[in-house]
C-alpha cells in the first residue's frame, strides 16, 4: 500500500478556521505525515474529539470521525477500541477537552490502557470562546477569566498521565515539528495508552492577555523553555522553574486492555465474535 | 419440561433481551436497583465474544456505548436516577449523531440520590426532555418481567431502525421482582438491523437520508467514510450553521420518530370495550391497576385499564380513540402527576382525574378502588 499524506487530509476544506499563529494546524500537519509514514489506511483509523478549537481538528483528516462532546473524546475514542480493537484510534484534545473537563477521563484512560493514542495541543487558556483559563494556565497568568492572575496552579500533563499508569506519555512543542511527527508516530505504534503533549500557542488570547508578543515571539519563548528530558533533569531543581522537559518522558511496556480482555474472554470461554471483523 | 421458560428478575430479563438482540457492547457504572444488569453483562457478554467495560461515570458509559455502536456493534448500558442525569449529555449525541443504542433505566426514588433505593416512576418527563434541545425520544415502559424481555428487543429493533437511542424505563420493583418469563428460541423473533449504506465509498454522505427520514449507517472501519458529530451538520457530517439546514435537520431528526409514532408507540388494553372509565398507567402501577380493574369488574362497574407500554412518543391518536367511549379516565402513578399532564393534554373532554404517590411505596389496587370511589 502506498499512501500520501494528502490521503489523510480533506483539502477541500483548507484553509483551516484557526487563527494565524495558531499551533493546531502544524499538530494536524503532524498527525496526517505519522499515519503516512506508518501507512495506516485511512479507513482503519478512527478519530475522535470534544469541543473547543483543537475540537475542530477531526474537519481536516480524512479518516471516520467522532465529533462528541466538551471533554469526553477519550470514552468515545474508549468504545470505539474496546468494540473494535483492529481500529487505530486517536483522541485530539486541546487542554479544556483532556485536562480540564475532560480530567477524569484522561485518568481513567491512562489506568485502564486501551491502545488509544491520546493528543493534546495545551495552549493554556480556551482559545474558541475567548481565552478562558484552563487546568493548565499557570498560576498568576492572566487570561479573559483569571484578569488578576489565577489564583489555581496548573496541570503538568506528562506527570498526571505518568502517575495514572500511561506507558507512554511524551511531550513536544509546536515549533519541534519533526520531534512531534516522530513522537506521535512512535505513539501510535504504541501498544497501550499513549499520550503525547504539545506545548502550544494562542497568540490571540492568551498570549495577548499575557503581553507575550506575537506568534513568532511565543514560539521563540516555548522554544526556549523547551529541554532535553537528559539537560532537563540534569538541572538542579531549582534551576528547572523556567524550563519543562521534552521528549519521551516515560515509556514502559505493559499488557494492553485487549491482551488483557482476551483473557478474561477466554476464561469466559467466549471467543472473539467474527461480526467484529466481518461484514465490512 | 421446556428450558426457555425461565424465573427471571425485571433486571435478568433486560440483560436476556438484550443478549437476545444480538447486543455484544456494554459499557456502564453500577448503581442500585440496576447494578444486576452490569454484573451479568460483565459474566455473560466475554463468553459471546462480546465486551464489558466498566466506565469511571455515566457520562462515560454513555460515550463509550456510541463509539461502539459506530463500530457496527450493538450496544447498551443501564442506570438509575443519578446516573441517567449524567447521561442526558451524551444522550443528545445519540440524538444528534443518530446513533442506535439502548438505554435501560430503573427508575427509582428522587429528586438526587433521594430515597436510595426506593421504586418512583418520576423519569418520564427527564426521559422525553432530559437532554436540551427540541428532539423526540423512544421510550418503553414494560410492566413485568416478560415484558422487560421482550421490550428491551424491541428497542433495540427501534433504535436499528429508526438510527436513534431508545429508552426502556423500568422501575425499582419490576426491575427486582421475579416472574416467569418464556425466551425466544434462537432464530425464533426476526431482529431489525440498521440500514447500511450501498453505492461508490467515495460518494457516501453519512448524514444524507432516505425517503424515510432515516441515513444508511457505515460503520467505523467500512471503506465508506463514517463522520459521527454532535454539531448541527449537513449531510457530510460537517458543522454547518445555515438556518435553513438546521431546521431540516432539526425537524428530520423529530418527524422520523414522531410521524411513525403508530409503528413505534404501542399499549395495551384490559376491558376497554364496554368501559365507562378507564385507568391509565404504566410500569407496576399498570399491574396493580389491572388487579384493581378486576376487583370492581367483580363488583358490576365497567372498568377498564390502558397500560402505557410506549411513554414515548406518545400515542396521542390512538390513545384518544382508545378512550373514547369512556366518560372519566383516572391516573394512577408513583409521582406528583407527570402522565396525567399529556392525558390531559389529549383527552380534555373528559373528566381525569389524578392518583398520586411520591413516597417511595407501591402504589396497591386498593388504593386505586378508593381513589375511583372518591373521584366519581
Amino acid at each position: 500500500m502506498t499512501v500520501a499524506v494528502s490521503d489523510y487530509l480533506r483539502e477541500d476544506k483548507l484553509p483551516h478556521l484557526w487563527c494565524g499563529g495558531c499551533s493546531h494546524g502544524v499538530v494536524v500537519g503532524a498527525v496526517a505525515r505519522a499515519l503516512a509514514a506508518l501507512e495506516i489506511a485511512p479507513d482503519q483509523t478512527v478519530v475522535t474529539t470534544g469541543i473547543g478549537c483543537f475540537g475542530k481538528a477531526d474537519d481536516y483528516i480524512a479518516t471516520h470521525a467522532l465529533h462528541g462532546t466538551h471533554g469526553r473524546a477519550l470514552p468515545f475514542a474508549s468504545g470505539v477500541k474496546a468494540a473494535a480493537p483492529h481500529l487505530t484510534v486517536l483522541a485530539l484534545m486541546g487542554d479544556g477537552d483532556a485536562a480540564t473537563i475532560g480530567g477524569n477521563h484522561l485518568i481513567h484512560a491512562a489506568r485502564r490502557n486501551l491502545d488509544i493514542t491520546a493528543i493534546v495541543s495545551n495552549n493554556n487558556n480556551y482559545g474558541m470562546t475567548g481565552g478562558q483559563c484552563s487546568a493548565t494556565t499557570p498560576a498568576g497568568k492572566r487570561t479573559s477569566t483569571s484578569r488578576y492572575g489565577s489564583p489555581e496552579p496548573d496541570f503538568d500533563l506528562c506527570d498526571l498521565v505518568i502517575g495514572s499508569g500511561g506507558g507512554f506519555v511524551a511531550r513536544t512543542t509546536h515549533y519541534h515539528v519533526r520531534a512531534m511527527e516522530k513522537l506521535i508516530a512512535e505513539a501510535i505504534s504504541y501498544r497501550g495508552f499513549s499520550f503525547v503533549e504539545v506545548v502550544a500557542c494562542c497568540p490571540t488570547y492568551y498570549g495577548r492577555y499575557n503581553r507575550e508578543g506575537d506568534a513568532a515571539s511565543m514560539v521563540k519563548l516555548i522554544k526556549d523553555r523547551a529541554l532535553s528530558k537528559d539537560k532537563y533533569f540534569k538541572l538542579a531543581p531549582d534551576e528547572r522553574e523556567d524550563f519543562f522537559p521534552t521528549g519521551k518522558l516515560h515509556v514502559e511496556e505493559k499488557a494492553d486492555f485487549t491482551t488483557r480482555y482476551l483473557e478474561v474472554q477466554k476464561k469466559a470461554g467466549g471467543i472473539k465474535a467474527e461480526s467484529k471483523e466481518g461484514s465490512r | 419440561m421446556q428450558n426457555n421458560i425461565k424465573f427471571l428478575s425485571g433486571n435478568e430479563a433486560c440483560a436476556e433481551g438484550a443478549f437476545y438482540a444480538g447486543a455484544l457492547f456494554y459499557a456502564g457504572y453500577p448503581i442500585t436497583p440496576s447494578s444486576e444488569i452490569a454484573q451479568i453483562a460483565s459474566e455473560r457478554l466475554p463468553a459471546i465474544g462480546g465486551t464489558y467495560v466498566q466506565m469511571e461515570d455515566e457520562i462515560a458509559s454513555m460515550a463509550a456505548i456510541i463509539g461502539a455502536s459506530c463500530c457496527g456493534v450493538k450496544s447498551f448500558t443501564a442506570t438509575s436516577g443519578p446516573g441517567f442525569s449524567l447521561m442526558q449529555e451524551n444522550l443528545g449525541v445519540a440524538v444528534m449523531g443518530e446513533v442506535p443504542c439502548v438505554v435501560i433505566n430503573v427508575q427509582r426514588s428522587g429528586p438526587s440520590t433521594g430515597l436510595a433505593t426506593n421504586p418512583a416512576q418520576a423519569d418520564i418527563m427527564q426521559a422525553r426532555w432530559g437532554t436540551h434541545g427540541d428532539h423526540s425520544m423512544i421510550a418503553l415502559t414494560p410492566s413485568s418481567v416478560q415484558e422487560c424481555y421482550e421490550m428491551t428487543i424491541r428497542a433495540f429493533d427501534l433504535s436499528e431502525k429508526y438510527r436513534c437511542p431508545v429508552l426502556v424505563l423500568t422501575d425499582k420493583t419490576v426491575a427486582q421482582m421475579r416472574e416467569k418469563v418464556v425466551l425466544y428460541e434462537p432464530g425464533e423473533r426476526k431482529l431489525a438491523e440498521r440500514k447500511k449504506p450501498s453505492g461508490p465509498a467515495e460518494e457516501y454522505l453519512p448524514y444524507r437520508a432516505d425517503d424515510d427520514g432515516i441515513p444508511p449507517m457505515a460503520a467505523f472501519g467500512d471503506k465508506r467514510l463514517l463522520r459521527v458529530t454532535s454539531s448541527t451538520h449537513n449531510e457530510q457530517g460537517f458543522t454547518n450553521d445555515d438556518p435553513g439546514n438546521a431546521y431540516t435537520l432539526i425537524r428530520r431528526l423529530y418527524d422520523k420518530i414522531e410521524d411513525n409514532v403508530d409503528d413505534i408507540a404501542v399499549f395495551k388494553t384490559y376491558l376497554m370495550d364496554d368501559a365507562d372509565t378507564a385507568f391509565i398507567a404504566f410500569g407496576i402501577t399498570a399491574r396493580a391497576a389491572l388487579n384493581a380493574v378486576y376487583k370492581l369488574r367483580e363488583e358490576g362497574h365497567k372498568v377498564g385499564l390502558i397500560d402505557m407500554s410506549t411513554m414515548w412518543p406518545f400515542p396521542d391518536r390512538k390513545l384518544k380513540e382508545a378512550v373514547s367511549g369512556c366518560r372519566a379516565l383516572l391516573v394512577p402513578e408513583m409521582n406528583l402527576g407527570q402522565l396525567v399532564r399529556e392525558v390531559n393534554r389529549i383527552c380534555c373532554d373528559k373528566e381525569v382525574y389524578s392518583y398520586t404517590k411520591s413516597d417511595g411505596k407501591n402504589i396497591f389496587p386498593a388504593e386505586i378502588i378508593k381513589a375511583w370511589r372518591e373521584s366519581l
